[in-house]
């Protein structure tokens, strides 16, 4: 029952109290940039949430049982990196293959999930952590999840922004900046819930 | 101290080859299928990348064609030659295209035309024709900055020594790049064979013309009188030439007082009848309006070379192709 409730209370740590993008500023390429649509950006969400949970489980299969039997833990960045860029390279694929329109608006952040530091950051986290391979697949796609809110709900933000007046020097990414930057103090309202 | 440097090699290399397999197999398994005419179509192209079929770069074009939306001649850089090897990558007939050329209409270079103004600015035709249309008295005409120079991608147009753009028939790809880039609009793309071209866009009264330019259209109408062919309309005091209808006979460039129409007489063809297939029929003589032709029934016929204008009109009718034309 304790396991149970430390894995809720992991998911709702990293959807909501640790949320990458609001509170601890990874992934912010891809969520200024995708972040036009909702579509696309429930597309990138989805993306980035197989990208996440398959590379928590084989980060961590890579930590136990290949870099610390080997002693080789400083070459963990690397090898993390090895992992997420196999794992972007399959999805770029599959999404080319399922859905032709939704790789074409994804575009060049498609292949950037590479580079997304959230990935890497929660792979890194889990280890820092010592999470075991449950809590590790759980806070993988709690911080997907968490991803995908916030840039979904900064979507439907500036689909709006698009039809208010804004002052011309604030048009475009100034004003996203703005509103990022707000609604990562919202999301400061959930530091709270967990003691 | 080796096996500090042998095991990240080996545990990364071979976590490197298990991901590479895995990807290898992935990207059999979902392999996309494209039309691999697109690949043969983008082959065949220049890959200038210059725009001019309307299409995002070469390989905008290689999907279009492939697709069946954009002609298979659409590539004016390529020309006849690449239109061909598209019509027979796709199936198709290639018709027919009539090659072009660009070409500036305006003569007014600093000789010919004056200046109202002093021009100090940035050195750009599109700013300069900000300025009250621009440093040039007529506002017609060509402003000799460079915005053509700059926008052509094959280093086919060039300002001459006095001043005005000349564009580079042996460079001249007939992109329409320049044509877009002109502020003034002077710049038009037509068929290479044309030999005569009405070089001034002016539509200003006579008088206004003269004032400005010595080499501008002055709306005398004496090109559309002269003209045989019907091939010059005349529109808001402007005379312009017909390819369709021209054959480049050149007695508008002749009777033109301003010379603002231009032939290029050096290639002034001839005709010479070749009096073994003349058979005397008179058909050329009919057929020419410069009474150029002399000769009776059943006689041969010769040409009268100081009247013949070079319209080609006698070789067209000529039964026994007895005429040639050079």
């Amino acid at each position: 029952m304790d396991y149970i409730l430390k894995v809720f209370l992991i998911l709702l740590s990293s959807i909501l109290v640790n949320n990458f993008i609001l509170a601890r500023f990874l992934g912010i390429c891809p969520f200024l940039g995708v972040s036009k649509r909702v579509t696309t950006a429930v597309g990138m969400g989805a993306a980035v949430t197989f990208v996440m949970a398959l590379a928590s489980v084989i980060t961590y299969i890579v930590q136990y049982a290949i870099l610390e039997p080997f002693g080789i833990e400083y070459m963990q960045t690397i090898a993390f990196i090895l992992v997420i860029a196999a794992l972007v390279q399959f999805v770029e694929m599959v999404i080319q293959k399922t859905s032709p329109t939704l790789y074409k608006a994804l575009g060049v952040y498609l292949p950037l999930i590479t580079t997304n530091c959230a990935v890497l950051g929660v792979a890194i986290i889990n280890i820092q952590e010592k999470f075991d391979l449950i809590l590790t697949l759980f806070n993988g796609i709690g911080g997907a999840l968490g991803f995908t809110l916030a840039i979904v709900l900064f979507a439907g933000i500036r689909e709006r922004l698009e039809f208010s007046s804004i002052p011309k020097p604030l048009r475009g990414f100034p004003i996203a900046f703005i509103t990022a930057g707000l609604m990562s103090v919202a999301f400061l309202g959930f530091q709270g819930l967990i003691k | 101290m080796i096996d500090k440097i042998l095991w990240p090699l080996v545990s990364l290399g071979g976590m490197g080859l298990v991901f590479g397999a895995g990807l290898a197999f992935a990207s059999k398994k979902f392999a996309i299928e494209t039309d691999p005419k697109v690949e043969e179509i983008r082959e065949v192209l220049p890959g200038a990348n210059c725009g001019g079929c309307g299409y995002p770069g070469c390989d905008g074009f290689a999907a279009a064609a492939a697709a069946g939306e954009a002609p298979v001649s659409g590539c004016p850089v390529g020309g006849a030659a690449v239109a061909e090897k598209i019509a027979a990558i796709l199936g198709v007939s290639s018709p027919t295209v009539e090659p072009k050329v660009a070409r500036v209409r305006c003569q007014g270079d600093c000789n010919n035309a004056v200046n109202k103004y002093e021009y100090d600015g940035i050195q750009d035709c599109v700013a300069a024709a900000m300025l009250a249309d621009g440093p040039k008295g007529c506002k017609y005409g060509c402003l000799g900055l460079g915005t053509c120079v700059r926008a052509c991608p094959f280093d086919a147009i060039h300002i001459n020594e006095n001043g005005i753009a000349v564009v580079d028939r042996d460079k001249c790809t007939a992109c329409g790049k320049c044509v877009v880039a002109c502020p003034k609009k002077l710049i038009e793309l037509i068929p290479r064979s044309s030999q005569v071209q009405v070089l001034c866009i002016s539509q200003d009264k006579g008088k206004d013309v003269r004032a400005n330019c010595k080499v501008g259209c002055i709306g005398c109408q004496i090109c559309v009188k002269a003209c045989q062919f019907d091939a010059i309309d005349f529109k808001n005091n402007l005379a312009k030439i017909n390819y369709d209808k021209c054959v480049n006979c050149m007695v508008c460039a002749e009777k033109c007082p301003t010379k603002a129409i231009f032939a290029d007489f050096a290639n002034r063809k001839a005709a010479s009848i070749d009096p073994d297939k003349c058979i005397g029929c008179t058909l050329c003589k009919k057929a020419c309006k410069f009474d150029a032709i002399e000769g009776e029934r059943k006689e041969k016929h010769v040409v009268l070379q100081d009247k013949c204008t070079g319209c080609g009109q006698c070789a067209v009718k000529c039964p026994t192709k007895a005429i040639t034309m050079a």
